[in-house]
């Protein structure tokens, strides 16, 4: 029962017992450990984490609402369930995770980070949700997130903004960037988001932990709040591959209540991250437009050394093009915004959330739609609106739903050539808070690199591969075939083997 | 490249379409919005660059079909929970504005 006597990184507080001899060890799987040797319970795992978020959460606001005594109370049942010698139900059974606020769990908020949802508490489960809590996991609290999920830097939450552990001057990045901040400040040891253009991807890579964005289809989005639903996929974000792993598996899996979920086995993950210390015989992708002009030089030489390390287990490199990623960008924000500006009409004031009253409806509907959205809500209402409206929808959403045909054959004539592409994530590294917030081309611009696999339905994993000279942390992409996340989970997992953990908790 | 005269991005008038999406926008907004969603159109532009005139459009990346269940019945969401996060509610209905005259 040591405990580093620095204590400045430890999530343990002096009141809690938290057993961990190391306190940067508070993955899934080391806490599950702990569990089953009976070195602590869940109780204390969970109240440890509670003291955590009370101690840190001030600097970073990761959370917009934890459940404390909800997850104190699960907490104990599960460490009765243990006692009573109950099998586990799971490797999660026990243990907290995090929901991002715009995936539903019944009784508790779910506001997107928007006004407009004020007072909202859902009344049903998402199907992740379902799973968890039938894994016996622990739902410790709701992440900030931009509202709608509709930004890159958690800038754009109605509760304020999330600051990056690394540097509370800088962007989490978003839209995922509380749960990105949470688990890299070790106030959960996983949690999930949803990524629509790189929202799980790029605040994993800004806040240095891993995140994974599966197939689309490989996991149900039954009660994650929509904003782009031929887009919108739901993941892990966790300290690493062998935690994004498991998470990964308890979520996925066709769902009757999700149309587009598809019926494939999901195969056992965590087996693929076994015998990692070689990969020969596997070809690496780098695609020349991912290392193109605007990437940040200490981002690129990361990367590129992150591919040399994997060819020094073997793997074969090979350079390949994808031709039309310059058009990514523009036509992710003609489908997403088109797609959004129809799913957000559900907000209107009638059913749930803000309200402000009018002579009629419509007037009701103006005045509810205009206190409640803040403005990159809007500005994207409007330029999808626009893009399907009467004159225009055929130059502009048709023309984006044809580039995104091409996108697609990019990705399929680069997978003819190898096994999964490597490249950044972001061109840089994580931006200052405030840097990019006037100016919404360039914060599109942030997600070139991640809103491709969107447009082409496919899975990428975000892993932690270096840190610059001020100590920012980078990620590198592993870009894999549809269903294929087991093998891009092996090549992050072979990373993380060879180049030991990038772990380690900022100060806070 | 097309007719390179259709990458001029049209004039975008943002009142009209905030209408469509019912927001109401302060007089800042519509001329921030328009000036920020002007640069977003021309850049937009370079897609018209693109000739896609043989190309199938994408809806969704994955291929999908019908899904059929099984005609049963099962629990609905009840009355009273429907209605518990609406803004005003009465006599189990939600409750709106007039109308009809």
């Amino acid at each position: 029962m040591s405990r580093r006597s620095d204590g400045q990184n430890a999530i343990a507080s002096g009141a809690a017992e938290f057993p961990m001899s190391d306190p940067a060890a508070i993955s899934l799987y080391e806490l599950g450990e702990s569990l089953a040797h009976g070195d602590c319970s869940s109780t204390d795992i969970v109240q440890a984490l509670l003291d955590a978020i009370a101690r840190k959460d001030g600097r970073i606001h990761a959370f917009l609402h934890v459940n404390a005594e909800e997850a104190l109370s699960e907490a104990r049942t599960a460490d009765r369930r243990r006692a009573a010698g109950e099998p586990p139900r799971s490797p999660l059974d026990g243990l907290p995770v995090a929901l991002k606020d715009n995936i539903s769990a019944r009784g508790q908020p779910c506001g997107c980070a928007s006004r407009i949802l004020d007072g909202y508490r859902a009344t049903y489960d998402a199907t992740v949700v379902a799973r968890l809590r039938a894994a016996g996991a622990i739902l410790l609290g709701r992440t900030n997130m931009d509202e709608f999920a509709m930004g890159s830097s958690t800038e754009n939450s109605a509760f304020g903004p999330t600051r990056n552990p690394w540097d509370t001057d800088r962007v989490p990045g978003g839209s995922s960037g509380g749960s990105a901040a949470a688990v890299a400040a070790h106030m959960v040891p996983a949690a999930l988001g949803s990524d629509t253009g790189g929202s799980i991807r790029q605040p994993a890579s800004f806040c240095g932990v891993v995140g994974l964005k599966p197939t689309y289809g490989r996991v149900s989005r039954y009660g994650l709040v929509a904003f782009a639903s031929s887009l919108d996929q739901i993941g892990p974000l966790a300290c690493d591959t062998r935690d994004a792993a498991r998470v990964l598996a308890t979520i996925a899996g066709p769902d009757p209540m999700d149309g587009t979920c598809v019926d494939v086995p999901v195969p056992d993950y965590e087996a693929a991250l076994r015998d990692v210390e070689r990969l020969d015989g596997l070809r690496i992708g780098l695609p020349r437009e991912y290392f193109a002009a605007g990437l940040d030089a200490e981002v690129e030489r990361a990367v590129r050394d992150a591919a040399d390390c994997l060819a020094a287990l073997g793997a074969e490199l090979v350079e390949v093009n994808l031709p039309h990623t310059p058009y990514a960008v523009a036509t992710y924000y003609l489908i997403a915004t088109a797609e959004a500006s129809t799913n957000l009409a559900r907000f209107d004031g009638v059913r749930y959330g803000h309200r402000v009253e009018g002579a009629d409806p419509i007037e009701m509907y103006l005045r509810t739609r205009a206190a409640g959205f803040g403005p990159e809500v809007k500005r994207r209402m409007i330029l999808g609106a626009f893009a399907l409206s009467t004159g225009y929808y055929d130059a502009y959403y048709l023309r984006a739903q044809k580039v995104r045909t091409l996108i697609r054959h990019d990705f399929e004539a680069a997978f003819a050539r190898c096994d999964v592409l490597l490249g950044p994530v972001a061109p840089t590294p994580a931006f200052r808070l405030g840097e990019k917030l006037a100016d919404p081309l360039a914060m599109y611009l942030e997600d070139i690199l991640t809103i491709p696999v969107n447009l082409a339905g496919i899975c990428a994993l975000a892993v932690p591969c270096g840190r610059t000279a001020a100590g920012l942390p980078i990620g590198a992409q592993i870009i894999g075939p549809a269903f294929e996340e087991g093998r891009i989970l092996r090549i992050g997992a072979a990373l993380e083997q060879a180049r030991g953990p990038f772990r380690g908790a900022p100060t806070l | 490249m097309n007719n390179p005269t259709e990458t001029k991005a049209p004039a975008m008038n943002v009142e009209h379409v905030a209408h469509l999406v019912r927001m109401e926008l302060t007089p800042d907004e519509t001329e921030s919005f328009g000036r920020q969603l002007g640069r977003v159109l021309e850049y937009i532009g370079q897609l018209q660059q693109l000739d896609v005139a043989e190309v199938e459009p994408t809806a969704h990346a994955v291929p999908v079909r019908n899904v059929l269940r099984e005609d049963r019945t099962a629990p609905g969401l009840p009355r009273e929970e429907a209605l518990a996060n609406a803004p005003l509610a009465r006599q189990g209905l939600f409750i709106v504005p007039r109308i009809i005259e």
